[in-house]
């Protein structure tokens, strides 16, 4: 039940406050209520139990991948 | 690279020549054993289902701790919504993964329902609303199990009942906290653990902050990851690194979902409903503030006051060990019923239900 999963964003509908995402072919309507910044037609955001959490950062994942390849010096905390 | 859409971006994550590359590295760097667990239901599934476990160097220990929602759920909590189902005019809504978990005296309520109870399953809060809307005769209760991922989904989904006005919505708040059940793992002096592989969606929601305790106190690296066999790889990359320079910190991986203070939006909604407070989880037991319960005037949306039921400290199942499997103390195929008679289709313990639990993952991939 825990599983969350990144989705495209389809459409928007601000005033029910849901998008239609879609992944591989399926296709579901989620809440936009948790969401910390919108997110817009063609973003991918992560999807749990009927709701948006986030949008996907694709610089984000770009710049990941290229430190897989690059080695890694990840910022630390 | 040419990633054009995000789609692309995304796949590149799961690139077998990464994999094996990532993987070279690590058997070369490994200083010596490493017993690492993740704390998430997610991974211990991507971790099986990618051929990683299979993978990885002997010397590597993977351990499976307390992040499956409903292998956590304690055996109170299971008889007091099994209660819940048996009383006039209620109609309970559930995830799926609850519906076969046995109760006390070895019913589910996927008996209950068989028995003539009104069980729905549903795939989010929201559609319980809906639920209750259009039975407005009966009393629909949801079941609201799940960590900081999913206690925003029904925290909004509360405010949003109670917006609408709507009555007849009833919530029974089991949600549970990751970081006080992490601290009471590793102060369990027989919990053996090198690292922790943090849990992606959960962090998704409550930052890099609340774990800093885990290397400041316990000195344990811990790395918040994403589920791809690439993120996992690297986090156990990153652990490494932290083992030879005798630095454990809190990384975080996952940063395309993870942003460092989380979200603040999806907090705040959770702090309005709900109020911070004592938790039973299974195997671990009574852990101070790791739970969630309705706050303030949204006590009225609360099931057990409003239908008179409590959550008892029940006894574990007998014979069931997923108190051990949940703190990584045995592994699933050490517990004296795992595959018979405990099995996916007549699970014994919770761990053997969902599919995200431990018990259930090996019994699929490992045996
Ligand atoms: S194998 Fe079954 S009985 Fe044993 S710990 Fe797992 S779920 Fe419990």
């Amino acid at each position: 039940m825990c599983l969350a999963v990144p989705m495209e964003v389809k459409h928007i509908n601000s005033e029910l406050n849901v998008a239609d995402v879609e992944i591989a072919g399926v296709k579901r309507q989620v809440r936009l209520d948790i969401i910390d910044y919108p997110a817009a037609v063609g973003d991918y955001v992560i999807v749990h139990a009927g709701f948006a959490l986030r949008r996907l950062d694709r610089e984000d994942a770009l710049e990941t991948l290229k430190l897989f390849q690059e080695g890694l010096n990840l910022q630390v905390h | 690279m040419a990633l054009n859409n995000a789609s692309d971006t995304l796949a590149k994550f799961k690139d077998p020549v990464l994999c094996r590359n990532l993987l070279d590295k690590i058997r070369a760097e490994l200083p010596g054993p490493l017993a690492f667990m993740e704390v998430c239901g997610t991974h211990t599934v991507a971790i099986f289902q990618s051929g990683l476990r299979s993978l990885l160097p002997e010397e590597i220990r993977h351990l499976s701790g307390p992040g499956c929602p409903v292998c956590v759920t304690h055996e109170g909590e299971v008889a007091a919504f099994l209660e819940l189902a048996r009383k006039d005019n209620v109609i309970i809504a559930t995830f799926g993964d609850l519906m076969r978990v046995p109760g006390p005296k070895g019913t589910s309520l996927k008996q209950a329902q068989a028995e003539g109870c009104r069980i729905e399953i549903v795939y989010s809060a929201f559609d319980a609303l809906a639920l209750a809307r259009k039975n407005p005769e009966s009393r629909v209760v949801f079941l609201g199990v799940g960590f900081e991922t999913t206690a925003p989904t029904v925290a909004a989904t509360i405010k949003v009942a109670k917006e609408q006005g709507l009555e007849n919505f009833l919530v029974f708040a089991m949600h549970k906290l990751v970081p006080p059940a992490l601290a009471a793992l590793l102060q369990d002096p027989e919990v053996n653990v090198d690292a922790l592989i943090l849990p992606g969606h959960v962090s998704t929601i409550i930052g890099v902050e609340p774990y800093r305790f885990l290397a400041d106190q316990h000195g344990v690296p811990s790395i918040i990851t994403g589920f791809e066999p690439l993120d996992i790889l690297q986090a156990l990359l990153l652990i490494i690194d932290q083992r030879k320079t005798g630095q454990p910190q809190v990384v975080n991986q996952y940063s395309r979902a993870v942003a460092d203070d989380g979200n603040p939006k999806a907090r705040e909604i959770m702090a309005e409903v709900f109020t911070i407070s004592n938790a039973l989880w299974r195997g671990l037991g009574r852990i101070p503030e790791s739970g969630l319960a309705l706050a303030g005037e949204y006590q009225r949306f609360d099931a057990l006051t409003t239908l008179d039921v409590q959550v008892q400290d029940l006894p574990p199942l007998p014979g069931c060990r997923c108190g051990d499997v949940l703190k990584g103390k045995m592994q699933p195929t050490h517990c004296p019923l795992f595959s018979k008679p405990c099995t996916p289709a007549t699970p014994v313990g919770p761990c053997m239900v969902s599919t995200e639990g431990s018990c259930a993952a090996y019994y699929k991939y490992a045996l």
